[in-house]
């Protein structure tokens, strides 16, 4: 009865929610619906960007899947995820467990340049690592040749400086996530960790046994978005080879960026969009599925 | 005493665990270090070996080349302009918002905020091209505010608000309603103050998302003098022989205003209640 009386009050109020929304309404439909309607539509013509647009039916899709180009780049856009996501979980949770911990010293400090990279745009993050790992300037190679070793490769070799765009993101992406994992281990409740103690579990066994299972709601989400990141990427590896050397390390959006808007082929580029965009949403839905069933 | 004990038997877990975390600062750190130390240095030392921690002859000729022969002012401008205006633009869409998800039942908006999630499924590179060809055909084509207003509806600032609002009882609302206050009127007096810390944290996300933007200035922005820091320093970057100096130059230079604003408003960031979807 209670809840009852206010709902229908406020049912009464039509104009002032209507008002409120209003912005975010207008710029939905200009920036969303709009775009992802034509540009469903264009990925069957073979737009240029003016002009007429020539429908094509399938034809876009055809070629999309039968470009090696493609298959190259989204290879290698797995191989970045496959990466990066495993390295940015592992580090994001120990950093978020060491700055939650009793046995740490110095947490204020160390806070604040775990956070750091958060602040630094991926282009930045990119010409930092790119200065780290220059082949014949780096101090990277430098400390390597003073050893006694020799230059190692990290442009020109393909696998290498995909190694170095990984440990690039994962260092990028810690920052967000460990606040994600600093939040969630801050919410466990220290009766279980009690409780544990008390039946004289060690350590590492509350971490598998207590803490892992209660922060799973947290892991999830950070798997997906990390996922759902390094599908994306796009600025970071501009700035550390540029997908480079040569074509080796293009990525999904790189291959998209460059039939769009440098070879101006519009609806092929929209076709290779939603081919991206349904990834992603298998991915997501896949993950969704998973982490149901591992509920039940 | 039992506190005693234990910490005692914990000493070795304590060094263990201390000298692990300055590992990984230091693992974290060094990087944006080097890059600092670096920027220091003259032209001439950046490549001589053997490479040395501090610059021996420091120098600010880096910054000062940057910020003068390579436009860096003018992408600072630009920059400031678009983070600035695009953050303000983003708290009060997102706070009108936000307001309205929670505080009204009507069907149509519940129905929009299933729409406002969903945007979070159809990232900005997804629509890449689309989303230009709708900027063009608005005539918005190389102005900054390409850059600032398709970036102001955000699912993440609508769901701070919208999560902070639910938390605010219903009779506060209805004490202004039964005192006469109109519906707006009590949104800006009584509930947009009361939601300051929510504006503060989305205001430091929405300026670093807008201050670190690259594909979507890129795509939009074709005139130099209209370009943002991170094209800027792209452009650097992406040039036949790169000029190291004034790159490290303008690059910490570009890092200065986020750090600076960040120790300022540390708190906002850390204890923010950061749910799902925040990340653009």
């Amino acid at each position: 009865m209670r809840r009852l009386w206010p709902e229908r009050r406020l049912n009464r109020y039509t104009a002032a929610p209507l008002a409120l929304i209003s912005i975010n309404l207008l710029l939905l439909v200009t920036f969303f619906v709009w775009p992802a309607v034509t540009g469903l539509l264009y990925s069957f013509t073979s737009y240029t960007g003016i002009g007429t647009a020539p429908y094509v039916g399938m034809d876009n899709y055809q070629r999309l899947l039968q470009d090696d180009a493609f298959y190259a780049a989204l290879v290698r856009t797995l191989v970045f995820t496959a990466g990066v996501v495993p390295l940015t979980l592992v580090l994001s949770l120990s950093t978020a467990v060491l700055l939650v911990t009793n046995y740490t010293k110095g947490k204020s400090v160390a806070r604040i340049i775990f956070f750091l990279p958060w602040l630094i745009s991926p282009i930045i993050a990119g010409v930092i690592w790119r200065w780290m790992f220059g082949e014949n300037f780096g101090l990277v190679n430098y400390i390597i040749t003073s050893l006694g070793g020799s230059e190692v490769p990290w442009q020109s070799n393909a696998n290498l400086s995909m190694l170095v765009v990984i440990v690039a993101a994962a260092w990028g992406g810690t920052a967000f996530n460990m606040l994600l994992f600093v939040a969630a281990l801050k919410n466990v409740p220290t009766a279980y960790y009690e409780a544990a103690s008390l039946d004289g579990a060690g350590g590492w066994a509350k971490f598998r046994h207590i803490t892992l299972p209660a922060i799973a709601p947290t892991t999830f989400i950070v798997v997906l978005l990390s996922v759902l990141g390094s599908m994306k990427e796009y600025a970071l590896i501009q700035a550390i080879n540029g997908g480079g050397p040569g074509t080796a390390n293009n990525l999904l959006v790189q291959y998209i960026y460059t039939k769009g808007f440098q070879r101006a082929q519009i609806g092929y580029a929209s076709a290779a969009s939603f081919v991206l965009m349904l990834i992603l949403m298998v991915i997501a839905l896949v993950q969704l599925a998973l982490n149901r069933r591992k509920d039940s | 005493m039992a506190a005693t004990a234990s910490s005692t038997g914990d000493l070795p877990k304590k060094i263990w665990a201390t000298a692990l975390m300055w590992l990984m600062v230091a693992v974290y750190g060094v990087p944006v270090l080097w890059f600092l130390l670096s920027s220091f240095k003259p032209a001439g030392e950046l490549f001589s070996y053997p490479l040395t921690i501090f610059p021996k002859n420091p120098t600010i000729k880096g910054f000062t080349q940057a910020w003068t022969s390579f436009d860096v002012a003018q992408y600072f401008v630009n920059t400031l302009i678009v983070a600035v205006s695009a953050t303000v633009l983003t708290i009060v869409a997102s706070a009108a918002c936000g307001y309205a998800l929670a505080k009204y039942t009507n069907w149509w908006i519940k129905a929009f905020a299933v729409c406002i999630l969903a945007t979070t499924m159809l990232p900005g590179e997804v629509i890449l091209a689309p989303l230009f060809l709708v900027v063009r055909d608005l005539g918005m084509y190389n102005s900054l505010a390409a850059v600032v207003v398709p970036s102001v509806i955000t699912a993440t600032g609508t769901f701070m608000f919208r999560q902070f609002f639910l938390t605010v009882p219903n009779d506060l609302l209805e004490a202004a309603r039964i005192d006469g206050a109109g519906e707006l009127q009590t949104l800006w007096r009584i509930m947009l103050p009361l939601s300051r810390p929510i504006m503060l944290t989305l205001a430091i996300f929405s300026f670093q998302w807008r201050w670190n933007d690259y594909i979507w200035p890129l795509v939009v922005l074709n005139d130099p003098s209209k370009y943002t820091l991170q094209i800027g320093v792209a452009t650097i970057v992406g040039a036949e022989n790169v000029n190291w100096s004034v790159l490290l130059g303008a690059s910490v230079l570009s890092m200065i205003p986020l750090v600076a604003l960040y120790l300022v408003f540390q708190k906002y960031v850390m204890s923010a209640d950061i749910g799902a979807g925040l990340k653009d």
